[in-house]
């Protein structure tokens, strides 16, 4: 069926308004519209490891969540939803479940890219029946945004400051969708606020309805960590795309598809230039710095075409 | 009509959840607690029970998933020792917190380090405060019984907590006794089905399990929690009742054993209270009066009652299988004596510690203590109160 935005849109909202995560933040819009990838009749367990996310919407007595809901710890959501997971499927054989359930599991980059990580790769390797979504903002935002495995590459952040003698992290990101497409999972995507986010859309329905597990990786961007004007939020997702910086790709039963090449690749400043936490890098001087970041991307950018056999 | 067999403590238990039927187990292998896993495995092979059984790759993973499935609406559990306790302590405490009746059958062992895959209460004494229900048991047939009564304590209306059946790593795990089985279908109508009130998947009502609690809640949150802890002592003298009426075999909150005129007292837990008992039944024959009071209950701790079980002993020692490193008392010692000085007792407390990674504890050396006690009461001098048993030179 072709998509619609306005009918998408328009289903009941899964996520109450009335929650406390910030004007401008990525990780609400993708958690409100991976879940409209539900069907309206089928009901849902969320799991949430323990994020902005988790404290501004399940603060006592208030919840802002529709359908069932389950914070454990920072590193174990994998693990927790496992277990309602084969709750569900136990209870459903002795006839004590109605309905269709669905398992949807939400971390941060902190708590999927690296605390979670092994609790995540054992629940993928498991096969359980549920869709893992990190929201990667790239960096620790909940505890005052503290570099991540996810954070890119000489980004400000409070444990990779930039100082007389740094330029901020030194390191480039972890690949943490092709790290679970190898566990030869049944479904795994990368996606992001795009246009009338039917990328999105599209990719959350698949991974809901997908037996077996699914990962979906959505660059959800912070505007306190990444210092922008909350407006602009989807234009800095659109150059993110654009420079190919962080690519759209599915990984369908281990082929690897290209969801969106843009007709001219833009340079990666024009994303980078866009948020406070690269500034930096503009300074006179410093032109290696965007050299060196623009490089990274072409490498990657052309490993995936290649995977993607583009 | 119970059945006869000659089983290890793990192969007991193992036997209990194969009993039980239980919706979801989720382990990960760690010795001496491994075997318990392998065997349950065996039956959800062999189609003997319905379980849905979760290979997690860790102890921490065993616990959050048993946390899932627990809150979803299954009944659950778990089993491990040791270093595999000490990787849930976090998620422990989420149990407890999230009134999740969860069981475990925990095979006490020793923390590292050093090393050691041997016998001590390190691990089950370290989470002594998380929240959880603490059952201890002396000899295999214990364990089985304390295990079938494990989920009427833990899913108690009143209680709602979860509850760690412990046993001692390779002397009652391994160990192979003659024990008295009770019918799979007397099991399984003592246990009951699980019906919770609030669970996860419960399409007519929502649920939302682990807020974030501000400081306005969170302390009236962990007092709620402390009220059905302490419920777990009456639910737990309920339930042996009932259990005594179906298996003819008494349980109470502790045992007294040659107790109500001794002037010499030992409390102990563990399986380590058998060999007292033999200690205790030669020197009575000498004319010496001691007596042992062995831990059933950890969590809630029965101090009223065991104050008052020790209100006529002289001079008593608190044996602890762990060393607790605050160079006064163990976990065992600070209970008993803060008991006794609650109820105004003043007796002489001696505080060994013993049979730490499985360092052997026979007759002799359980003679010896009750001699140090004698020996104080005669001379008036207590000595150091806090004292290394069967320590090498």
């Amino acid at each position: 069926m072709a998509y619609n935005f306005k009918e998408v849109m328009n289903k009941k909202e899964r996520l109450a308004p009335g929650h406390r995560m910030c004007a401008g933040c990525g990780g609400t819009i993708a958690v409100r519209n991976v879940l409209r990838g539900l069907r309206d009749e089928d009901q849902a367990v969320i799991t949430c490891a323990t994020s902005c996310l988790e404290v501004s919407t399940f603060m006592y007595p208030h919840t802002a969540w529709q359908d069932s809901f389950i914070h454990n710890t920072f590193e174990n959501a994998g693990a927790t939803c496992s277990g309602v997971q084969a709750a569900y499927e136990v209870l459903r054989k002795k006839g004590k479940v109605d309905g269709v359930y669905k398992f949807i599991a939400f971390g941060g980059d902190g708590g999927t890219y690296d605390i979670g990580l092994q609790s995540l790769s054992a629940a993928m390797e498991r096969n359980h029946d549920l869709v893992y979504v990190c929201y990667d903002n790239g960096a620790y935002m909940n505890t005052g945004i503290q570099r991540s495995s996810a954070t890119p590459m000489y980004a400000d952040t409070t444990t990779s400051p930039v100082g007389k003698v740094s330029n901020g992290k030194p390191q480039y990101r972890k690949d943490l969708a092709a790290i679970i497409a190898e566990h030869n999972v049944p479904y795994v995507a990368q996606t992001t606020l795009f246009k009338n986010l039917r990328d999105l859309h599209e990719k959350a329905e698949r991974a809901i309805y997908t037996p077996g597990a699914a990962f979906l990786n959505v660059m959800a961007p912070c505007p306190r960590g990444w210092i922008y004007e909350a407006e602009d939020i989807m234009e800095i997702c659109r150059l993110a795309i654009d420079t190919c910086y962080w690519p759209l790709f599915e990984v369908i039963e281990g082929k690897w598809v290209l969801s969106y090449k843009p007709k001219n690749k833009l340079p990666v400043e024009e994303f980078l230039k866009r948020q406070g936490r690269f500034k930096h890098m503009f300074k006179k001087g410093n032109e290696q710095l965007i050299e060196h970041f623009q490089s990274e991307v072409d490498k990657r950018w052309d490993a995936l075409l290649l995977r993607c056999g583009e | 009509m119970s059945i006869r067999d000659r089983l290890s403590g793990n192969e007991a238990v193992a036997i209990a959840m194969r009993q039980i039927n239980p919706d979801v187990m989720s382990a990960f292998p760690i010795t001496p607690s491994t075997e318990i896993p392998h065997m349950f495995s065996t039956f959800i092979a062999n189609g003997q029970v319905e379980t849905e059984f979760i290979p997690v790759e860790s102890e921490h993973s065993a616990m959050s998933a048993a946390i899932g499935a627990q809150a979803a609406g299954a009944r659950s559990l778990t089993a491990t020792s040791s270093c595999g306790l000490a990787l849930m302590w976090e998620v422990l405490y989420v149990a407890a917190s999230n009134r999740l009746p969860i069981a475990m059958a925990l095979v006490n062992r020793t923390l590292s380090g050093p090393i050691n895959i041997n016998c001590d209460h390190s691990d089950s004494m370290g989470a002594r405060d998380s929240g959880w229900i603490q059952i201890y048991a002396e000899n295999n047939q214990e364990v089985y019984d304390n295990f079938v009564q494990a989920y009427r304590i833990a899913e108690h209306p009143r209680v709602r907590l979860p509850i760690m059946i412990c046993q001692d790593g390779f002397i009652t795990s391994a160990a192979v006794e003659n024990i008295e089985l009770l019918k799979d279908g007397e099991v399984r109508k003592f246990v009951g089905e699980y019906c919770p009130d609030s669970y996860l998947l419960n399409g007519k009502q929502p649920l939302a399990v682990g807020p974030y609690a501000v400081s306005a809640y969170c302390m009236e949150a962990k007092r709620a929690q402390l009220e059905a802890l302490k419920n777990a002592q009456q639910v737990t003298l309920a339930v042996a009742k009932e259990f005594a009426v179906l298996s003819g075999r008494e349980y109470g909150l502790f045992e007294e054993y040659r107790l109500a005129d001794a002037d010499y007292a030992m409390v102990i837990i563990g399986s380590a209270a058998g060999t007292a008992k033999d200690a205790i039944d030669k020197l009575r024959t000498e004319g010496k009066k001691v007596g042992l009071l062995k831990i059933r209950l950890f969590r809630p701790f029965p101090g009223e009652e065991i104050a008052n079980a020790l209100q006529k002993a002289k001079v008593i020692a608190c044996m602890d299988r762990t060393e607790s490193f605050n160079a006064q008392c163990g976990p065992l010692g600070a209970e008993v004596k803060s008991a006794l000085f609650n109820a105004r007792l003043m007796p002489v407390v001696i505080n060994y510690v013993y049979g730490l990674g499985g360092r052997d504890v026979t007759v002799e050396s359980i003679t010896s203590v009750f001699e140090d006690l004698i020996e104080i009461d005669q001379t008036n001098d207590a000595g150091d109160k806090y004292r290394y048993l069967s320590l090498r030179e």
